[in-house]
């Protein structure tokens, strides 16, 4: 019992920059409900620096963004800087929406874990979620 | 940050560092008993914050109540830390926990901690968990720790046992009645809030309220009673924040001032006894069902033994309070 309930993988969900609607990241967020998650929704708007605070306090395995505004060159890098600053970057970070193939890659380079097209199917990734949990190992 | 051992946490939690804070929360509330010690010496360091429960129906407003009256705590130099819990899903045991989205506005500040806990199948409005979570807070020196419960409606009485102060929150446009009535809460509220008054119904529910109140007030013994105040708020025009907080100020200074203080933290060390006991007691039936236990079970399912026999058997197989 207690070896489950130490596996429960927690997962923020945030989505940053301006563009008003959520239906995305709210889908999301029940996939890995229903997929045993505890997930942290932070709702819309949301600064890099807020989501690192609140990544750290709610001691989450991922931080899963979504970013449809074309900001992701300047957002990941805040984040995976915050947590680096913050002694967290155990806390994996990854991403969804439209991004292009060269942004991907460097991306990746810059410390983002994985990165995932608009319309991935959500047991897609909720796989990927739980594979990069299980290489990082408990901590 | 590498695999840290909870007992090395414990001097960053009195620093109030936020990360060894978040660390032991997840320990505590996964149960890992690698933690306990840690926990046993914050819990001794613990004492000093003042636990305020906040409870009420859904959507009645806690989340944006709680955040409101984080502020001002903070525009009047307090720390705060709070305990949010939503419920987890019956089904896969996950949850969403979405009391963040009201309380956006406070990231940032040093002075202000917030967690998310999902009830994972207990009941009484708290999670498995959650007062392990506040004597961490508390040792780590926030001066109140918020505790908003699930709204469930009938079940979130818990709270009372575990606060200090408790504040019921009612709105106008749920249904008919005040929902403090109808969910039995009435009983367990220091501090009665009314939110949503730059609604027109609210004045239905606050005169409501206070006739149910004062129906209750009866004796006269010449002891000096608290008498929950109702307090409306307003999250749209930023009204009665202050007046919750002063509130739950003379609360404390009442309990201090009749002695009562004594005789909540009697209930809540009461009520901490049982709840440990029960954890335990489920940890290890889990753990042997299928061990030192099964044997008993079947005899149970064949009828050749009573639950009660059976019960008495179990807490001898298990030998409580022998390695938990
Ligand atoms: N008009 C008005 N709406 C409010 C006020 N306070 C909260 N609300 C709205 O009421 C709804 C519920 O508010 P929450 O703070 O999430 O309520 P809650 O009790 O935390 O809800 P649960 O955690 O889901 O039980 C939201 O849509 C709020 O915007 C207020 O003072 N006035
Ligand atoms: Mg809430």
């Amino acid at each position: 019992m207690e070896a489950q309930a130490a596996d429960r993988i927690r997962v923020i969900v945030a989505k940053v920059g301006l563009d008003g609607h959520d239906r995305g990241v709210k889908v999301v967020a029940r996939t890995l409900r229903d997929a045993g998650m505890d997930v942290i929704y932070t709702g819309l708007h949301r600064t890099p620096e807020e989501i690192v605070e609140a990544a750290v306090q709610e001691d989450v395995d991922v931080i899963g963004v979504s970013i449809l505004s074309g900001a992701h060159m300047t957002v990941f890098p805040k984040i995976v800087a915050g947590l680096r600053q913050r002694g967290a970057d155990d806390i994996l970070v990854v991403g969804g929406g439209v991004i292009p193939d060269d942004d991907v890659v460097k991306l990746k380079e810059a410390g983002v874990k994985e990165l995932m097209l608009q319309d991935t199917p959500p047991d897609a990734i909720v796989a990927m979620i739980r594979r990069i949990v299980a290489e990082r190992g408990p901590r | 940050m590498a695999y840290v051992p909870s007992l090395e946490l414990v001097p960053g939690v009195l620093r109030r560092e936020p990360r060894p804070i978040a660390r032991l929360l997840t320990r505590a509330e996964n149960g890992t008993a690698e933690a306990r010690a840690a926990l046993d010496a914050l819990f001794a360091k613990a004492g000093r914050a003042h636990v305020v429960g906040i409870t009420g129906v859904p959507g009645s407003g806690k989340s944006t109540l709680v955040a409101r009256l984080a502020a001002q705590l903070r525009a009047r130099d307090r720390t705060v830390a709070i305990v949010a819990i939503d419920p987890s899903s019956p089904f896969s045991g996950g949850s969403i926990l979405g009391d963040r989205i009201r309380m956006g506005d406070l990231g940032g500040d040093p002075g202000v901690f917030v967690r998310s806990m999902a009830t994972r199948g207990s009941l009484g409005g708290l999670a498995r968990g959650t007062l392990e979570a506040v004597d961490v807070l508390d040792a780590a020196g926030y001066d109140i720790v918020i505790i908003e419960t699930v709204g469930v409606g009938q079940d979130e009485v818990d709270v009372a046992r575990a606060a200090h102060t408790t504040v019921v929150v009612s709105a106008p446009g749920l249904g008919d009645d005040v929902q403090a009535i109808k969910a039995g809460v009435l009983e367990i509220a220091d501090v009665h809030v009314v939110s949503k008054c730059d609604r027109a119904d609210a004045n239905r529910t606050i005169a409501e309220l206070k006739n149910m109140l004062a129906m209750g007030l009866s004796m006269a013994d010449g002891k000096e009673r608290w008498h929950p105040p109702v307090v409306p708020t307003s999250a749209l025009k930023a009204e009665g924040v202050d007046a919750v907080i002063d509130a739950i100020d003379d609360h404390r200074a009442a309990l201090e001032r009749t002695g009562e203080i004594v005789a909540r933290q009697a209930t809540i060390a009461q009520r901490r006894l049982l709840r440990a006991s029960e954890d335990i007691l489920r940890d290890r039936f889990e753990r042997e069902r299928h061990g030192a236990i099964a044997g008993l079970l079947e005899e149970l399912a064949a009828r050749r033994t009573s639950p009660h026999s059976a019960a008495v058997r179990l807490l001898e197989a298990i030998r409580l309070g022998g390695n938990p």
